[in-house]
C-alpha cells in the first residue's frame, strides 16, 4: 500500500502514543515501587526512579503476611494446575479420539459452563464449603478453581490432541508397540506443548483469581495473594498509604504472571507435527 | 472460567480470556480413522470431569434454585429452618425498585463499556494493520503488557493513579487548568465512579479485542485488497466494503464476549468500592449479590438474583457457544 510519508509518520506517532497509554500503568507501578515514600508524598510526581532502591520490596517481602499469602497461593495454584491437567487430559482424549453417545451434549455443556459467572455461583459455593468444613482451606478453594478451569482446559487440549494424528499412533503399533506404549512414546511427547499451554492457563487463572477467594477465604491467615493486595486498597480508604510499598507488593504479584504470559504467548501456536505425516 | 475469572477471565474478570474463535492452527481431524466408538472407555475418561463439575458447580446451581424459593429472615438467623415461599423472592425482586436500579446501572455500564472497548480495540487493530513492522511490534508488546497484568495488581495501580490526595490524575488535571481538581475524590460520586471503573475495564479489555480483530484483519488476502485498489477503491471504501464484511464475524463474537464479561464485572467494582465509595450507590449485579449474601445473610434473595444472572448469561452466551460448536463439527 502506498501512503504519503507524512501520513506514515503521523500514524507511527499515533501508534506510539497509544502504546504509551497502555504501557503506562505498568510502568507507573514499577516506577513507584522503587521510590521512597518521602518522594511519593511530594505534590509533584516523580516520573523516573532515579535514586530509587529496592527498599520497598524488602519491607513488603519481609512482612510475614506476604509469606503466608504466597504459601496459600502457591499451594492452591499448583494443586489446581495438576488436578486440572489430569482431569482435563482424560476428558480431552475422550472428546477428540472417540465418538461416543452424548459427546456433542458433553462439549456443549462444557462450553456453556465455561461462560457461567463466578458471581452467579459464589453464594452457593460459600454455603457448600461452609457445610463441608472447607472454608478457609486451600483444598476447598483448589477444588472450586479446578472445576472452574477444567471446561476451558478440555477445550484447549482437545485441539492439541486432535492435532496429533491417530495415524502416527497406529503406525507405531504396526511397528510392534502396544497401544499404551504407542500412546506414551509417540502421542504424549507431542502433546507436551499443549499441556504446558493449558497448564499456564490454569496457573494464571488460579493465581489471579479474586472473586471466589474473597468469598471462601474469609480469615486473614488463609488469604491468597490477590486478597493480601486488597488489604492495601482497603487500608488506603481510611488512612495515608505508603504507595511505594503497595506498588512493590503489586509488582511481586504481577511479575511471575507477566513473564509467564509473554513467554507462552509466542510459543503456543507453533505446529509441532506439521511434517510428521505427509499428505 | 473466563473468568472466573476473572475472566479469562474476562478482561472484566479474567486476565486471560479464552482464545478468540479464530480458526485454530491445528489441522482438521480426518474423518473415520482416529475416531473410534471405543465402548465404555470414553465414558470412563469423562467420568472425573463429570464428577468434579457436578460436585463443584452443579450442586451449587441446584442449591440456588431451591434456596431462591425459600425465605431467610430474622427468625432464620436464630436457627429456625427457612420457610418455603414459592416464587415470592422473585416477585419481591421484580417489584423492588432497588434491584431495578442495580439492573439498569449494570446494563448501561455493560453496554457503554463493551461498545467503547470494541470501538477502541477495532481502531487500534486498523491502526496496527497500517503500521510498519517496528512500530507495530512496540504497540503489540505494550498491549500484551497491559493484558498480562493481574486484575488486582492493575487495580492497585489505577487506584493509586486516581488517588485524591497525591494521585497522578489530579496533578495532571490541575496542570491542565481544571478547576477544583486538586484533592477531588473521583470515587465519591457514582457518575465519576463509573467513568473511572469503565475506563479501567476498557484499558484491561482492549488488548484482547485489538489483537483478535487484528488477527481477523490479517486473514484478509492481499489479492482482494490489491484488486479493489486496481478498481479504484480508496482507503475508506476498502475499510467499508472489503475489511468490514470479512471481519464482521470476529467483531460480533468479540462484542458478545465483552457484553457477557462486562455484565458480570465484579473485581474492579469491589476494589474501587473498597478504596472509598458508598457501596449502595455504586453496586452492580455482582457486588449486589455479594452484599445480599455475605452482608445481610439474605440467601433467598441473593440466590434469586444469582439465578437471574445465570439465566441471563446462558441466554447471552448461547450464540457464542453455538458458533464454537459449529467449528467443532
Amino acid at each position: 500500500m502506498r501512503r504519503s510519508r507524512t501520513s506514515r509518520v503521523l500514524l507511527s506517532v499515533l501508534a506510539l502514543a497509544v502504546s504509551a497509554v497502555w504501557a503506562f500503568p505498568v510502568y507507573w507501578m514499577l516506577n513507584s515501587a522503587f521510590l521512597p515514600n518521602v518522594v511519593l508524598q511530594s505534590t509533584t510526581p516523580t516520573f523516573l526512579p532515579f535514586g530509587g532502591s529496592f527498599d520497598n520490596f524488602g519491607v513488603v517481602a519481609g512482612d510475614p503476611a506476604f509469606g503466608r499469602a504466597l504459601g496459600v497461593s502457591l499451594v492452591v495454584t499448583l494443586t489446581t494446575v495438576v488436578a486440572a491437567l489430569a482431569v482435563a487430559f482424560l476428558g480431552a482424549l475422550a472428546v477428540s479420539r472417540f465418538r461416543f453417545r452424548g459427546r456433542t451434549s458433553f462439549v456443549l455443556a462444557l462450553l456453556l459452563i465455561q461462560m457461567l459467572p463466578a458471581e452467579g455461583l459464589f453464594i452457593a459455593q460459600y454455603k457448600m464449603m461452609s457445610s463441608l468444613g472447607l472454608l478457609n482451606r486451600s483444598l476447598g478453594l483448589a477444588v472450586l478453581y479446578t472445576a472452574a478451569v477444567v471446561p476451558f482446559t478440555i477445550w484447549m487440549l482437545r485441539g492439541f490432541v486432535a492435532g496429533v494424528p491417530a495415524d502416527l499412533e497406529e503406525a507405531a503399533m504396526v511397528d510392534g508397540l502396544s497401544r499404551t506404549q504407542a500412546f506414551l512414546r509417540i502421542t504424549f511427547p507431542l502433546l507436551a506443548p499443549g499441556l504446558v499451554a493449558s497448564g499456564v492457563y490454569a496457573f494464571l487463572q488460579a493465581w489471579n483469581e479474586f472473586t471466589v477467594a474473597l468469598v471462601v477465604m474469609t480469615e486473614e491467615q488463609s488469604r491468597t495473594l490477590p486478597l493480601w493486595l486488597r488489604g492495601f486498597v482497603q487500608a488506603s480508604a481510611s488512612r495515608e498509604t505508603d504507595w511505594g510499598q503497595v506498588m512493590a507488593a503489586s509488582t511481586l504479584v504481577a511479575l511471575p504472571v507477566i513473564v509467564f504470559f509473554l513467554v507462552v504467548q509466542g510459543r503456543m501456536s507453533s505446529g509441532l507435527v506439521g511434517g510428521a505425516v505427509k499428505g | 472460567m473466563t473468568s472466573r475469572t476473572t475472566a479469562p477471565s474476562s478482561p472484566a474478570t479474567a486476565p486471560v480470556p479464552p482464545v478468540p474463535p479464530v480458526p485454530s492452527a491445528t489441522p482438521a481431524r480426518r474423518k473415520g480413522r482416529g475416531s473410534r466408538p471405543g465402548g465404555r472407555l470414553p465414558l470412563l475418561l469423562v467420568l472425573p470431569t463429570l464428577v468434579l463439575l457436578v460436585a463443584a458447580l452443579g450442586y451449587p446451581v441446584a442449591w440456588q434454585l431451591v434456596t431462591s424459593l425459600r425465605k431467610f429472615g430474622l427468625k432464620q438467623q436464630f436457627g429456625a429452618p427457612p420457610e418455603w415461599v414459592g416464587l415470592d423472592n422473585y416477585v419481591a425482586l421484580v417489584t423492588d425498585p432497588a434491584l431495578w436500579a442495580v439492573v439498569l446501572r449494570s446494563v448501561v455500564f455493560c453496554l457503554v463499556t463493551a461498545f467503547v472497548t470494541v470501538a477502541v480495540g477495532g481502531g487500534i487493530a486498523v491502526l496496527m494493520n497500517a503500521l510498519g513492522r517496528g512500530v507495530r511490534l512496540v504497540l503489540q508488546v505494550s498491549l500484551l503488557l497491559a493484558w498480562a497484568m493481574p486484575v488486582v495488581a492493575a487495580m492497585t495501580v489505577w487506584i493509586w493513579i486516581v488517588d485524591w490526595r497525591r494521585g497522578l490524575l489530579n496533578w495532571l488535571l490541575v496542570h491542565l487548568g481544571v478547576d477544583g481538581a486538586a484533592g477531588h475524590n473521583w470515587l465519591a460520586e457514582p457518575l465519576s465512579f463509573f467513568v473511572v471503573a469503565s475506563t479501567i475495564v476498557v484499558w484491561m479489555s482492549v488488548p484482547f479485542v485489538a489483537l483478535s480483530i487484528y488477527a481477523g484483519l490479517t486473514q484478509v488476502g492481499t489479492e482482494v485488497v490489491e484488486a479493489s485498489m486496481l478498481d479504484g477503491a480508496g482507503g475508506w471504501q476498502r475499510l467499508r466494503y472489503i475489511y468490514a464484511p470479512l471481519v464482521a464475524p470476529v467483531l460480533s463474537i468479540v462484542l458478545l464476549l465483552q457484553l457477557i464479561w462486562d455484565l458480570r464485572v465484579f473485581t474492579q467494582i469491589k476494589l474501587l468500592q473498597d478504596a472509598g465509595s458508598v457501596a449502595n450507590e455504586t453496586n452492580l449485579l455482582g457486588t449486589y449479590v455479594y452484599q445480599l449474601g455475605t452482608g445481610k445473610g439474605d440467601f433467598g434473595t441473593a440466590s434469586a438474583v444469582s439465578v437471574l444472572m445465570l439465566l441471563l448469561t446462558v441466554a447471552l452466551s448461547w450464540r457464542y457457544v453455538r458458533s464454537l460448536m459449529a467449528q467443532e463439527n
